[in-house]
């Protein structure tokens, strides 16, 4: 194909690209992580479960041959270990943070240990959909080519908001994320409810780490993941615990994860390092303008350690 | 709990004291990490034995392995005191990594212009600006939790990566040193200005630095009013406005002593181990903190043992990847089995604790 020079246009362009692209696995980490603290539980483990999926995912596609089969791997693993998550913390006084945090431990060395036979093959990466068919502008059909897990990824997020807002089991895990007191009144299973959100949580971000490694980059390595997991506390207070705008934090947060890169495609390198900085900076700039100290998280659940 | 009164009529022979009780818990839990962390290790099909051998040796078993290990220690000592001065006030900060190599990249460059001064001074000069930078930058976590109600756990992460974009563009940028070729640097410090060796061990004067520093917070938490003060501040903020206790000031300088102490590791790993600021900075040092601080109960004291405890495991890393072939991560999965018994025998000590109605 021949590169046709469309200019500084192609820079809007490869944000775009870039933005789907970066944005995936935060959207799969931050919709797990709003379902865990709905529930009242904060599970600041979820880069565990995302390196132990990415790691996962890839080995099982080497194996079998099939990419979905390997989002379904990570799914699971991720899952274990969120299981794990839920029922350590389901001990009375222990620290959720804390876990948490040796989890992270945990999961990210087992990964680097299970995967490192993992580095050399070369797995089946996940197809992506060439919504740019019809163009014949290369940097076009490339923003166009878009992964397929990020369309479930959208899919994902309506689907969370439906669950939480229109179902019986949604309005059971809000309440029992609300109010511990109501939700035993009620009647509802608090720890269960608590362990299967943080299980679903495990799910989601192992699946976010299966991205990682099957679809972009798309290999398996030990500085595969840059922190996807930990953000993913910051941007469900960023998108105050509703999944649509986790959605939308997350594509923020690529766009501007993106406008490096796509800066360096361009030629300008200077500041490549500089704009790494960016989503960080955007993330805290939009939480520093959104909250107040008269009311700080008013939308968060109320059993919610970290807010006390 | 819940039991107003209670009449003891006989003497128990012999009770563990609270301070024994916890020590046996932590004991049983690292037993139980090593049990779990041997069925690791044999499912590799290697003999459990051979590596916890192995990590004596590597981490503690001749005098070459206790300078590893002290060398290691000594940064983990003041990244735990960074975690575990805001945890007296209630604070869980998990972004050590930003200040520190901030206050790396400070102190790399402040002795720059100065050539063919006398060492000490210079010395002093590298350390202090460590930790200025680092005291400045986590001052920020402090300053978001009390005038915007922000969470200073998710603030402090998101200032450490912004710390770290930082870093990389100023070392990899402005700052490079263009010989640095394979390994971006700032230009080296002046030799002279190094920090020196402990005189007998072969280890360098941070170690000393961290454990007075240790020392001095454990006396000023335990005996004076600064300490009393921050843990009223972190029971209850509406208690310590009622005694007339300025919270914000406290909670911004917990929050900026902490970085300090951040800062100043990574300016004593720049001026005694790297003599640039570079990406070995950046290795783990914030997770590493909250290890250390967990695993000793945020008690200023306890940090030392338990940093060397880390130290050596991490030094022993590299022998279990030559000897037995076993992934260098090895250590991490033991690391991460450690935290996990050490934080539920907690919870369960907790709980026998508030049995016993104390």
């Amino acid at each position: 194909m021949d590169i046709i020079d469309i200019g500084w246009a192609s820079l809007p362009l490869a944000i775009i690209g870039g933005a789907i692209r970066v944005s995936t696995p935060f959207i799969f980490v931050s919709l797990g992580e709003c379902i865990t603290e709905k529930s009242g539980r904060i599970n600041l483990g979820l880069e565990g479960n995302l390196i132990l999926g990415a790691m996962a995912g890839y080995a099982v596609s080497y194996l079998s041959g099939s990419p979905w089969l390997g989002v379904l791997a990570a799914g699971v693993a991720g899952m274990l270990f969120g299981l794990l998550h839920g029922l350590l913390c389901s001990v009375k006084r222990v620290n959720d943070t804390a876990i948490g945090i040796s989890l992270m431990v945990l999961g990210t060395g087992l990964a680097f240990c299970l995967g490192k036979p993992l580095i050399q093959p070369k797995a089946p990466p996940l197809p992506s959909i060439d919504f740019g068919y019809w163009s014949d502008t290369p940097q076009l059909r490339a923003a166009l080519d878009v992964n397929a897990l990020f369309l479930v990824g959208i899919a994902l997020a309506i689907a969370v908001y439906f669950f939480f807002n229109r179902t019986g089991w949604g309005l059971m895990l809000r309440t029992v994320g609300d109010s511990e007191d109501a939700a035993k009144a009620l009647g509802f299973p608090v720890l269960r409810t608590r362990i299967f959100a943080t299980m679903a949580g495990g799910f989601l971000a192992g699946v976010g780490g299966s991205f990682l490694s099957l679809s972009y980059p798309g290999s398996w390595s030990e500085g595969l993941s840059s922190g996807q997991g930990i953000m993913a506390v910051a941007l469900v207070i960023f998108a105050r615990w509703r999944s649509l705008r986790a959605l939308w934090a997350s594509l923020l947060f690529g766009g501007a994860g993106a406008i490096g890169p796509a800066l360096q495609g361009m030629g300008v390198t200077g500041y490549y390092y500089l704009f790494n900085a960016a989503p960080y900076l955007l993330t805290l700039a939009i939480m520093i303008a959104s909250t107040s100290r008269s009311a700080p998280f008013v939308d968060a659940p109320g059993e919610l350690n970290l807010h006390r | 709990m819940g039991q107003v009164l209670s009449v003891s009529t006989h003497r128990v022979p012999w009770k563990p004291s609270a301070i024994q009780a916890n020590i046996g818990y932590l004991f049983a839990a690292v037993v139980i990490a090593s049990l779990l962390f041997s069925v690791f290790v044999a499912c590799y099909g290697k003999n459990p034995l051979e590596v916890f051998t192995l990590v004596y040796i590597g981490g503690f078993g001749s005098g070459f392995a206790w300078q590893d290990t002290l060398a290691r220690a000594a940064p983990l000592i003041l990244v735990g005191l960074a975690v575990a001065i805001p945890a007296q006030a209630g604070m869980v900060i998990i972004g050590g990594e930003g200040a520190l190599v901030l206050g790396g990249l400070a102190g790399a460059m402040v002795s720059l212009p100065f050539v063919g001064e006398p060492a000490l001074p210079m010395q002093l000069l590298i350390l202090a600006s460590g930790a200025l930078m680092g005291a400045g930058w986590f001052a920020i976590v402090g300053a978001l939790r009390q005038y915007r109600a922000l969470n200073e756990t998710i603030s402090s992460l998101l200032l450490s990566y912004i710390g770290i974009a930082f870093f990389h563009h100023l070392t990899e940028g402005p700052f490079r040193d263009p010989a640095s070729l394979d390994k971006p640097s700032t230009y080296p410090i002046d030799p002279s200005y190094m920090l020196p060796v402990i005189p007998g061990i072969n280890v360098h004067i941070g170690l000393v630095i961290s454990i007075v520093l240790a020392l001095l917070v454990f006396f000023i938490m335990r005996f004076t009013f600064w300490g009393f003060a921050l843990k009223v501040v972190g029971g209850s903020a509406k208690v310590a406005r009622m005694v007339g206790i300025s919270v914000n000031r406290w909670v911004i300088g917990a929050t900026a002593i902490a970085g300090a102490m951040a800062g100043l590791a990574g300016a004593i790993e720049v001026s005694a181990v790297q003599g640039t600021a570079n990406s070995s900075l950046i290795a783990g040092y914030g997770t590493s903190g909250i290890l250390v601080a967990f695993l000793s109960r945020h008690h200023p004291l306890a940090i030392i043992p338990v940093a060397c405890l880390i130290g050596g495991l991490q030094a022993s890393g590299s022998l279990l990847q030559r000897r037995l072939d076993l992934p260098d991560a090895t250590i991490l999965v033991f690391q991460g089995l450690i935290f996990v018994c050490v934080l539920l025998a907690d919870a369960v000590a907790q709980k026998s604790n508030d049995a016993k109605g104390s």
